[in-house]
């Protein structure tokens, strides 16, 4: 219910929201945690496994129970804490795992059968018959786990990503963040102070506390003041920081959108790197509960979200409230919830030697033994001195103490430690590089301490920085010492929950080290403790110290399990903003892409770039019909198709040759000027790495060409050569692969082609390359062929390429020619048998494709000793080989090769294809394949075999060249 | 004590109070006739079939922390058979069919479930790099289903088809492919092999390995000398430092692998999905979190955590190929440390020393490897010779070039 | 992760490739044993704690560099040019 006057919301501006269909009112400023609580709604969710009702326990993005579904009107969202989920106009919000309904949840039966689903139930049955599991066992599992649900829809949400630099990132803008923000920013260090909350000041907003004689609050008020006053400081609301990475660098996760009625470009969330030189961590503590019989009813709730509900929102969640805690923090919630009329009914507190206070019926050594309520708190029992008795309340507010927030101390594997003195584990120093922790989250829990820890914290911080801090005065506020009786689980026979939202009871946990799971670890993992969307937060450390007791040791003995990024959960959506769609990689696209799309050519991917396929004509129905006709018109006439995607890579220096020798398994020094040679590179493992051409420009200027898929590779190769084996040899490269277009022209009329383009004859031998002039413009021809024709590249800078493309079009479609795309080149180079990283797949040897005489015996290379290991040689490697069907079938690339008559097993493939295609050259389909001993067996015939699309084909073994295997024709 | 359904009732009707412990905690002997170091998946499944297949049961696994505390516990669950090079084919077949009797084999439940993992392609060339691979999956008798684009969509509506930087051309699917609970691999491992005599020594970190004229002779923990005559080296992880006591340099290359878990959802992904493209996997647990990963962080690390550049390719890569996971949340991430071979196979040998042996190199591959790894060790301890299915896992394959690179990226480190 | 590139400054660790252990600079002789190949391009120390490794400052200089790193806390202790001057 609303109490009048209180909370920090925009009365002025009602908002309405609905909860599982039903219309509500809220204001501005509401949760849809306070918004309910508001309306008196008490059970908001159901427990993961046996369905129990739940209500809200926090009032904070550690709630194990107030998980929501949020409905948009494009998609929802599952797993919503409902006590950060801000209320908008229009909000919809409904409850999860639960069937039919909320109030009427069938798998609530799973709590009657609470006794066989104890701890590890699953793992000591349905085994049996082994075909239910997939079919019935696991599905029923299946179904009754898992908490919200999505829809299945794609996630059309906007959401960014963003880099921010920082000399101080402060995490936390309590009394200790703000105090150091405050400190570092007159200081002038550039400072990053983050909070998770939609409005900063953390526990003085909830707290009626009291800094310089007036409330809290004002105090935060000229804080802020002044932090935004200063053009330095920068602080980020709603921004949660969810982990902690090497060298100052932190992810962050801010709502930008979510507390807003959805607007189109909005971002929902924005994910920071934050990359920080200093960090001070002042993330506050977290309240942990008690645990006993039935304390997950509705209505029981952290002593400390009362206030919070009261000062913040002004809601409270019952009329009568009874208090349980075993420390002295839960006297200020009594005062503060009795101020606003509340009436607090008991106080019951464990320690027989509890401080008095007046006022308020005050049960000294007492335990709560028990919650009843089903569908939301009535009454609890209490064991006090012996005697037990019921005391009526709708609330109870539990205090078990503080965790000092040490998640973010815990990322880069710093453990935390035990502190017998305040119950709790606490950070080390220097867990994190450059984080200091300052405040509650270093154990310090009164206002004072929070506040010169924080000033010290920045102080210490900017003093590493080498900034001066000036003077700042602490303010006064109560410096109250914490006392804590620790008290984790009162006895009792029923079940008393550790982890709420995993249901975790003590029992389980007795149950795990009954069993041998004595580990933190083994009971985690086999009671699941803590592994549910809090992650622990709420229950590891009372999990522990009940298996510390049922185990005979120590808390700090026993440890903790290690809290791993991140704090609190992130949408994969925000942390993979931008790799959506195209975002998932970049586009290259070619000079001639446009000119190709003119033409109706499907552009395939190759790489990171677009090739055309094939060019259709109008009558063809079929890919195979265009890449016929492109196949037979660079056969018969010529054919112009853009090369632009392979590597170049440019190579100057005196030493240029020698490193090409160096770097190449043939000798490239000896090649004269206006020579092409093609190369062979192989990785320092002696396979290939890539093969390619390296033209002679000059003296001293080569020009090396790679395949389209290891440009970057052979450059990041040349490289590492350079540089780690002869650096002192004067050569230097850079890539030009971006700066040329390259076109290649091939065949019988290439020639006529080229001079067209150019005005006069090219002159140039096979293998020749030359400086020229097309249309103005400096060119670089070179006499090379893909394709076994006579063919020329003609390469000009790029922003001339899709002129170039044009009109080399045009003149070929005057002669008879025309395009051919990617479909057609590969079957050309397959009728020449020659290699794509199709055959060059990482696995082969230049012995393997029939090239290991390219390896020079005069001089080393990269790769040439470890290409002489036994294994890397001889009759038992797959040897490259041609294939051809003895009648006419289809070939598939990926089948394998049988000996016929050889039963089809994986102990007798000798072989398996890597390429395919139709050529209407010889009328024949053609494959490029791998034989074993291959090239001792030509003219043998084999079993090609597709057992996954069916092809069965017998085929003769042949010299991968198919066509044309003199090269006359390139000659020519 | 024998699980079962029925035993589950009894007990529970008696508050759960007659169960016993699922293993023993024994103080170690003074001697064994054989002591494993790594009480992980493949240790407790090497200790389980030395004693089943063997009849050794004089033995002890020497865990430093606690049974199943490496990377048994960190893995993405998947369970497959789909290798293409021989070698590899036979190891992996094997040890599926293993895994396909483990619960009755072990009276223990690790939920194999056989739901079907789908490698997606995404041009003309990666089919056929994948029909090869399931042409050798049928060879070694197992099984692969080619899908095309329509079929894909069938089995997967959620992808995303239409506005797509590599578009998905199909798929190849591994009916038999799918996921395990990973813990319970570990305990139903320990557990059975408790029972049949195997001393599980837990907080018992080995520092030394006693070697006299070339044979092993035990090993020094800290709980003690142990005597042995042979030792089994099975810490993947660490297997470098393990083969240091011993004086040995070995292949390998540690390195960080991330993984993540969403938070609890009701059932939406039915299978397990690879895609290569972005280097991302997928599955769903029974629990309902999103289990999914990528690739090595790149950097040799023994932390047992990663950083952002990699988290954020991952997610980044989920978004482009099912953005309707975009609305589910991150719970936790996680490292591993991967001992990385220079050819991404591992290696099951024995080493230069006599009575010393090795299982190591299990790159990010090494949980559907669990069963055969075991088994195959445990013949390779208990007879000298390498079992069939994992004869080709030689350390001496690096020297003489008989290599197995799955991946054809290479057989120098960090290529994989 | 943040490497402090020799020529660039502090730079983010996706600017980076990486390659493996600074083994990889001492290739031996051609005609040098066969396990002295096999050591190089195969065995490791592979500690936990310090070590050299390479890295290629490719979304950068293109600069092969030389990290002192520990891969057990990721602290980065000295990053050299592996070409000395000369990069």
């Amino acid at each position: 219910m609303r109490i009048d006057g209180k909370g920090r919301i925009d009365r002025t501006r009602p908002v309405t929201f609905r909860f599982d269909g039903r219309a509500y009112a809220g204001y501005k400023g509401d949760t849809l945690a306070s918004a309910l609580i508001a309306n008196d709604v008490r059970v908001v969710g159901r427990s993961f496994k046996y369905h129990r009702p739940r209500g809200i326990l926090t009032a904070g993005s550690e709630e194990p129970n107030a998980l929501v579904e949020i409905v948009g009107p494009a998609n929802q969202t599952p797993n919503t804490r409902a006590t950060v989920q801000e209320l908008f106009e229009g909000l919809a919000a409904r409850s999860q795992n639960r069937w039919p309904s909320l109030r009427y949840d069938a798998l609530e039966i799973n709590d009657l059968a609470a006794l066989f689903l104890s701890a590890g139930f699953y793992y000591k049955t349905f085994m049996w018959p082994r075909r239910f599991w997939e079919g019935l066992y696991e599905p029923l599992i299946r179904r009754a786990a898992g908490l919200g649900s999505l829809s299945g829809r794609h996630d059309e949400g906007v959401y960014e990503k963003a880099w921010a630099h920082c000399d101080l990132l402060v995490i936390g803008a309590g009394p200790a963040g703000l105090m150091a923000a405050l400190v570092a920013g007159r200081a002038g260090a550039d400072v990053i102070l983050a909070d998770e909350s939609s409005e900063p000041g953390g526990r003085l907003l909830s707290d009626d506390g009291e800094i310089d004689g007036a409330h809290a609050t004002d105090w935060v008020a000229r804080v802020l003041a002044e932090l935004a006053s200063l053009p330095n400081v920068r602080l980020m609301t709603r921004t949660t920081v969810t982990g902690a990475y090497d060298d100052g660098t932190y992810g962050a996760l801010e709502r930008v959108g979510l507390h807003r009625s959805p607007r189109p470009n909005l971002p929902r969330e924005c994910f920071w790197r934050i990359v920080a030189k200093r960090t001070v961590l002042a993330a506050g503590a977290l309240e942990r509960s008690v645990a006993f019989e039935d304390n997950d009813r509705p209505g029981v709730m952290l002593a400390s979200a009362l206030p919070s509900y009261l000062n913040r929102y002004g809601v409270v969640p019952a009329r009568r409230v009874a208090l349980f805690a075993n420390n002295d923090s839960a006297r200020s919630t009594a005062r503060s919830l009795m101020a606003a009329g509340v009436e607090v009914v008991a106080i019951i507190d464990s320690r027989e030697d509890a401080p008095d206070e007046p006022g308020i019926a005050l049960h000294k050594g007492a335990q709560v033994i028990r919650a009843r309520g089903r569908m939301g708190l009535r009454e609890i029992m209490v064991r006090a001195g012996g005697r037990e008795f019921r005391v009526e309340a709708e609330c109870l507010g539990v205090s078990g103490g503080w965790n000092p927030s040490v998640h973010l101390t815990c990322h880069l594997n710093g453990r935390p430690r035990w502190s017998d003195a305040l119950a709790a584990f606490v950070p080390v120093e220097g867990a994190v590089p450059g984080m200091l922790v300052a405040g509650a989250a270093n154990g310090s829990f009164s206002t004072h301490g929070c506040l010169a820890a924080g000033a010290e914290a920045a102080r210490a911080s900017l003093a590493a920085l080498g900034v001066a801090a000036g003077a700042v005065e602490l303010p006064q506020a109560e410096d109250a010492p914490y006392q804590i009786a620790p008290l984790w689980a009162v006895p009792g026979k029923g079940r008393a929950w550790l982890d709420l939202a995993n249901d975790v009871t003590v029992k389980d946990v007795a149950l795990a080290a009954q069993e041998g799971f004595r580990s933190v670890e083994h009971m985690k993992r086999y009671t699941t403790q803590g592994m549910a969307p809090d992650q622990g937060k709420n229950s590891n450390v009372a999990a522990l110290a009940v298996l510390a007791d049922a185990t005979g040791r120590g808390i700090a003995e026993t440890g903790i399990t290690t809290f791993r990024p991140p704090y609190a959960p992130v949408s994969i959506a925000a942390m993979g903003a931008g790799g959506r769609g195209m975002g998932f990689a970049p586009q290259r696209i070619l000079t001639s892409d446009q000119a190709s799309r003119d033409r109706g050519a499907p552009m395939v991917e190759a790489g990171l770039w677009y090739r055309p396929g094939y060019f259709p004509k109008p009558g063809e129905t079929t890919w195979r019909e265009a890449c016929d006709r492109e196949v037979m018109m660079v056969r018969c006439s010529v054919g112009v198709t853009d090369v632009s995607t392979l590597g170049k890579i440019e190579i100057q220096g005196p030493d240029a040759g020698r490193f090409l020798d160096f770097v190449y398994t043939n000798t490239f020094s000896t090649l004269p000027v206006g020579k092409v040679r093609y190369g062979l590179m192989l990785r320092e493992d002696g396979h290939v790495l890539d093969d390619g051409t390296c033209a002679r420009l000059g003296d001293q200027h080569w020009l090396m060409t790679t395949t389209t898929a290891a440009a970057g590779l052979v450059m990041r190769h040349l490289d590492f050569v350079h540089q780690a084996f002869c650096a002192d040899w004067q050569v230097r490269f850079a890539s030009v692969t971006e700066s040329w277009a390259q076109f290649a022209v091939a065949g019988p009329l290439a020639r006529d082609l080229v001079t067209s383009a150019l005005g006069h004859a090219p002159d140039l031998p096979f293998m020749g390359c030359a400086p020229v002039v097309v249309q103005g413009v400096a060119a670089r021809l070179f006499r090379i062929s893909f394709s076994g024709e006579e063919g020329y590249e003609l390469a000009v800078p790029t922003r001339y390429g899709e002129a170039l493309f044009r009109d080399l079009t045009a003149r070929a479609e005057t002669m008879g020619g025309g395009l051919y795309g990617m479909e057609a080149l590969n079957v050309l180079r397959i009728e020449k048998g020659f290699i794509t990283h199709a055959e060059i797949h990482g696995r082969t040897t230049a012995f393997d494709i029939g090239m290991e005489k390219m390896v020079s015996g005069k001089k080393d290379c990269i790769g040439k000793v470890a290409a002489t290991r036994a294994g890397l040689v001889g009759p038992e490697r797959e040897q490259m080989v041609g294939l051809m069907p003895l009648t006419g079938s289809v070939l598939t690339a990926g089948a394998h090769l049988f000996a016929q008559g050889a039963d089809l097993v994986r102990e007798n493939a000798t072989g398996y294809v890597t390429s395919v295609g139709y050529s209407p050259t010889l009328h024949s389909h053609l494959a490029l394949g791998f034989l074993k001993n291959g090239r001792a067996r030509h003219g043998e015939t084999v079993r090609l075999v597709d057992r996954l699309r069916g092809v069965d084909v017998l085929c003769t073994v042949t010299d991968p060249v198919f066509h044309d295997p003199k090269g006359e024709k390139l000659r020519a | 004590m024998r699980y079962s359904g029925f035993r589950v009732i009894t007990q529970g009707l008696f508050g759960n109070a007659g169960w016993k412990p699922a293993w023993r905690d024994p103080a170690p002997k003074a001697e064994y006739d054989a002591v494993i170091i790594g009480g992980g998946g493949h240790g407790l499944a090497t200790a389980y079939y030395l004693a089943k297949n063997h009849g050794l049961t004089n033995i002890a696994v020497l865990e430093k922390g606690y049974l199943g505390s490496g990377n048994i516990g960190r893995n993405t669950t998947i369970v497959r058979a789909n290798y293409f090079l021989p070698g590899n084919s036979e190891f992996y077949s094997h040890s599926l069919k293993l895994w396909e009797g483990l619960e009755a084999d072990l009276n223990y439940n690790v939920m194999h479930s056989q739901r079907g993992l789908i490698n997606l392609f995404h041009s003309d060339g990666q089919r056929d790099a994948f029909a090869r691979r399931g042409n050798a999956m049928l060879n070694q008798g197992d099984d692969a289903v080619l899908l095309d684009r329509e079929g894909v969509r069938e089995l997967l509506p959620y992808l995303d088809y239409e506005n797509t930087r590599f578009p998905i051309y199909g798929g190849l699917l591994h009916p038999r492919g799918g996921t395990a609970r990973h813990d319970a691999v570990a305990w139903g491992y320990a557990r059975a092999a408790d029972q049949r005599g195997v001393d599980l020594i837990q907080n018992c970190e080995v520092t030394g390995i006693d070697i006299v004229d070339g044979r092993v002779t035990g090993v020094q923990t800290t709980r003690g000398a142990i005597r042995a005559k042979k030792v089994g080296m099975v810490a993947a992880g660490r297997s470098g430092q393990v083969a240091a006591m011993a004086g040995l340099r070995l292949p390998i290359e540690s390195h960080v692998l991330q993984a993540f878990v969403t938070e609890g959802l009701k059932p939406v992904i039915d299978h397990v999905i690879s895609f290569g493209m972005g280097h991302f996997y997928i599955s769903q647990s029974d629990k309902g979190g999103l289990v999914f990963g990528g690739d090595l962080d790149f950097y040799a690390s023994y932390a047992a955590r990663g950083n952002l550049p990699m988290v954020e390719h991952v997610m980044e890569a989920g978004m482009t190929l099912m953005p309707m996971i975009g609305r589910a949340r991150v719970l936790r991430s996680w490292g591993g440390i991967m001992d990385m071979t220079p050819d991404g196979s591992p290696i099951i040998d024995k080493t230069p020393i006599e009575g010393l042996f090795l299982d190591a190199g299990w790159n990010y591959g090494g949980f559907k490897a669990v069963p055969a790894s075991g088994y195959s060790m445990a013949h390779l301890m208990a007879t000298g010779e390498s079992h069939p299915v994992a004869a080709k896992f030689g350390l001496n394959r690096f020297a003489t070039g008989h290599l197995l690179d799955e991946e054809g990226t290479g057989s120098q480190h960090n290529l994989h | 992760m943040r490497l402090t590139c020799p020529l660039c400054g502090p730079r983010d660790r996706r600017e980076f490739y990486y390659y493996g252990a600074a083994e990889y600079l001492n290739r031996p002789a051609p005609d040098a044993a066969p396990e002295a190949w096999d050591d190089h391009l195969h065995n490791r120390d592979n500690p936990a704690g310090l070590v050299q490794d390479l890295w290629y400052h490719e979304q950068g200089c293109c600069s092969w560099l030389k990290v002192t790193r520990n891969t057990v806390t990721h602290e980065i202790v000295t990053v050299e040019p592996v070409a000395g001057g000369a990069a």
